[in-house]
């Protein structure tokens, strides 16, 4: 069985609509032939199959936005002739590479057909112009050329930018050995071909955990065993911000391409709120409490496989558009990996948007060396009792986890009531 | 450097330019021909993208029949737009292995081409991050929508050269609500051929392509 992915079709992109499905489950479908559509923003493509057998299922409906790298479908391998890939492999894959690699090397220029590499992860063989050198590193460390970004002449793929990749992503060999051990048959296939080279199906996959994820599991022990956590929950009644969203929406959209979410609004509630309490703006330092006269929030961002939390700086400046303009302008470069360091750097509090994902009330964890984290939930119509009468009003949960060992649970509620009143009672000049 | 052929088709219609397109198509993906950039003028034709929605559409087909536009669905990525004389479109048909494999660069290039063949006529043009297209002033002038087989491009981009802008009130271009404009609009009188020189040169120079004699074949079947 081969795992069929959403491949990745450029460096700033990071999903892709599955558009249409051109073969059905059951249908037998050769390799390199059309068997999904995609679309990424103004482009339709067709994405070949990586191999030959019988598409035997399909786990991305049509219309569904997913993630490159996303498992689509599943292809069981064909009958013997055709490419007995997936079993294959292993045997393969021990083979020495040079075994491996001159055929397909001699398929390239020659003109006949469908040698089209499909457009997913093509290993060593990308077309273009590469050094020798280049070539031989790539295969020597195992490098998916397609992942490798060029910085020479054409966007060519210089020995540096292999380097710079490598020290990069340092944790990624037991991913990218199959990917480059077989080139042959199947070039997309990656997830499967984890499985060490014994005959019997394995188990288990195993997958380096990676730099990034490292880092975060660390981060997160760190603080649990740093701050005190609690978690103080609010109930805010969001009637008024969403009337001014609905009224200030379309506007938006035009005027600024952009649209007007809750989280501009909540972050401007939580500057008035570190305004009011600077202690939620403070740090612990050694013996001592460090106030900060910057109001640095973070706004965690969730990746693929991952989360970073990139500051909007001087928050305090801007006003709900400003917002709004930073959270899409980082969002959507923490995405495509261009943050720049200090981007990430020098947050003085942190809001986590879980509300954006359906979660009614979270408890999250606090971004060290900071204090406080905000947590806003969904906001959902709900009837609330309002002078003996029920009503239906847009009510949002809102958590703040604070470190008791800075913050007493008074302070943090005073801290919270401001921050719920400022959105309850939303005005227009606040915008 | 490698080459572009381009092909000035003048006018021709959408269902004929296609098939044209996916000869093409074929050639390339086989290493037959080098790059090509079709320039050519549609009559009315009002094309929905795969992705696109029909509610876009704001007049109904017979409707639509009454004033002579045709209709047609389309592999392009987008969502739904208009096409008619005086507009420039342009179908580059490009093997991606052979410049980058990133589709969004691939855009972005292309809205780079409209930009800089607009700032030879002085208008300034930009972009709008999160709406691809080319913008002058909040209004959607050149529109993109591609469609890509092993890296080998199709369908391309429209630049409102003289367009006639009431055609556009059939539909909600792109599923956006803004307006649109043109080069006329804007004061500069030029028409699409005219446009269509320039914008090839810029084609060559941003794709780095050098640029090969036009080919005779007018109208190829």
């Amino acid at each position: 069985m081969t795992d069929v992915v959403m491949p990745q079709m450029g460096e700033s992109i990071v999903e892709g609509t599955l558009t249409k499905w051109l073969k059905k489950p059951g249908e037998r479908v050769e390799r390199d032939e059309p068997l999904f559509e995609i679309s990424t923003d103004k482009v339709d493509t067709e994405i070949p199959s990586p191999i030959a057998g019988t598409l035997s299922e399909v786990l991305v409906e049509e219309g569904k936005t997913v993630a490159i790298n996303t498992v689509v479908a599943k292809i069981s391998d064909g009958d013997g002739a055709a490419a007995k890939p997936a079993e294959a492999k292993p045997a393969e894959s021990s083979k020495p590479a040079a075994k491996a690699a001159p055929p397909q090397q001699q398929a390239a220029p020659a003109p006949p057909p469908p040698q089209a590499a499909p457009p997913p992860e093509e290993p060593v063989e990308s077309s273009g112009p590469l050094s020798p050198l280049v070539r031989r590193m790539a295969r020597e460390q195992n490098i998916d050329l397609s992942r490798v970004k060029g910085t020479g002449a054409g966007g060519r793929i210089t020995k540096q930018d292999l380097e710079a990749h490598t020290a990069q992503a340092p944790a990624r060999p037991a991913a990218s050995a199959p990917a480059a051990a077989a080139p042959a048959p199947q070039p997309a296939a990656a997830p499967v071909a984890q499985a060490p080279p014994r005959a019997e199906q394995a188990k288990v996959r195993i997958e380096a955990l990676g730099a990034m994820r490292s880092k975060i599991a660390e981060h997160m022990i760190q603080s649990q065993a740093t701050s005190a956590h609690v978690t103080t929950i609010h109930k805010v009644d969001m009637t008024r911000v969403e009337k001014m969203r609905q009224k200030h929406k379309a506007d938006f959209q035009a005027r600024y391409g952009i649209s007007l979410t809750y989280l501009p609004f909540i972050t401007r509630a939580a500057v008035e709120g570190l305004r009011a309490y600077p202690l939620l703006n403070a740090s612990i330092e050694g013996p001592n409490i460090v106030y900060h006269n910057e109001i640095n929030i973070g706004i965690a961002v969730a990746l693929e496989n991952g989360l970073i939390v990139p500051v909007i700086r001087n928050a305090d400046e801007k006003n709900v558009l400003g917002l709004q303009r930073a959270i899409v302008d980082l969002a959507a470069r923490a995405r495509s990996r261009q943050l720049k360091p200090d981007e990430v750097q020098g947050g003085t509090f942190s809001i986590t948007n879980f509300g954006g994902y359906g979660s009614v009330i979270a408890t999250p964890v606090i971004n060290q060396p900071q204090v406080a984290i905000l947590g806003p939930g969904v906001v959902e119509k709900t009837p609330v009792v309002i002078d003996d009468a029920i009503a239906i009003r847009s009510i949002m949960y809102l958590s703040l986890s604070f470190d008791h060992r800075l913050i007493d649970g008074a302070l943090a509620d005073q801290f919270t009531s401001k921050v719920k009143s400022v959105l309850e009672n939303w005005s227009d000049e606040v915008l | 450097m490698l080459s572009l052929e381009v092909r000035e088709l003048g006018r021709i219609g959408y269902s004929e330019a296609f098939d044209l397109q996916q000869r093409l198509v074929e050639e390339r993906k086989h290493g037959a021909i080098p790059d090509q950039l079709l320039l050519l003028e549609h009559p009315h034709t009002i094309t929905l993208g795969r992705n696109g929605h029909m509610e876009n559409l704001l007049a109904s087909e017979q409707a639509l029949r009454a004033a002579g536009i045709v209709f047609h669905a389309s592999d392009r990525g987008g969502d739904i737009t208009y096409h008619g004389p005086g507009q420039l479109v342009g179908y580059p048909i490009v093997d991606l292995r052979d410049w980058k494999r990133d589709v969004g660069a691939y855009v972005r290039a292309i809205e780079q081409v409209m930009i800089d063949t607009l700032a030879d006529f002085r208008i300034d043009a930009g972009r709008i991050p999160g709406c691809s297209g080319v913008w002058v002033d909040g209004k959607k002038i050149g529109a993109i929508g591609v469609h890509i087989s092993r890296w080998v491009t199709s369908h391309g981009f429209a630049l409102n050269v003289d367009t006639d802008l009431s055609y556009f009130g059939y539909i909600v271009p792109c599923g956006l609500t803004k307006p649109v404009t043109s080069m006329a609009q804007l004061g500069v009188r030029v028409n699409p051929a005219e446009a269509g020189a320039a914008l090839a040169a810029t084609f060559g120079r941003v794709f780095d392509r050098e640029i090969l004699q036009p080919a005779l074949e007018k109208k190829a079947s």
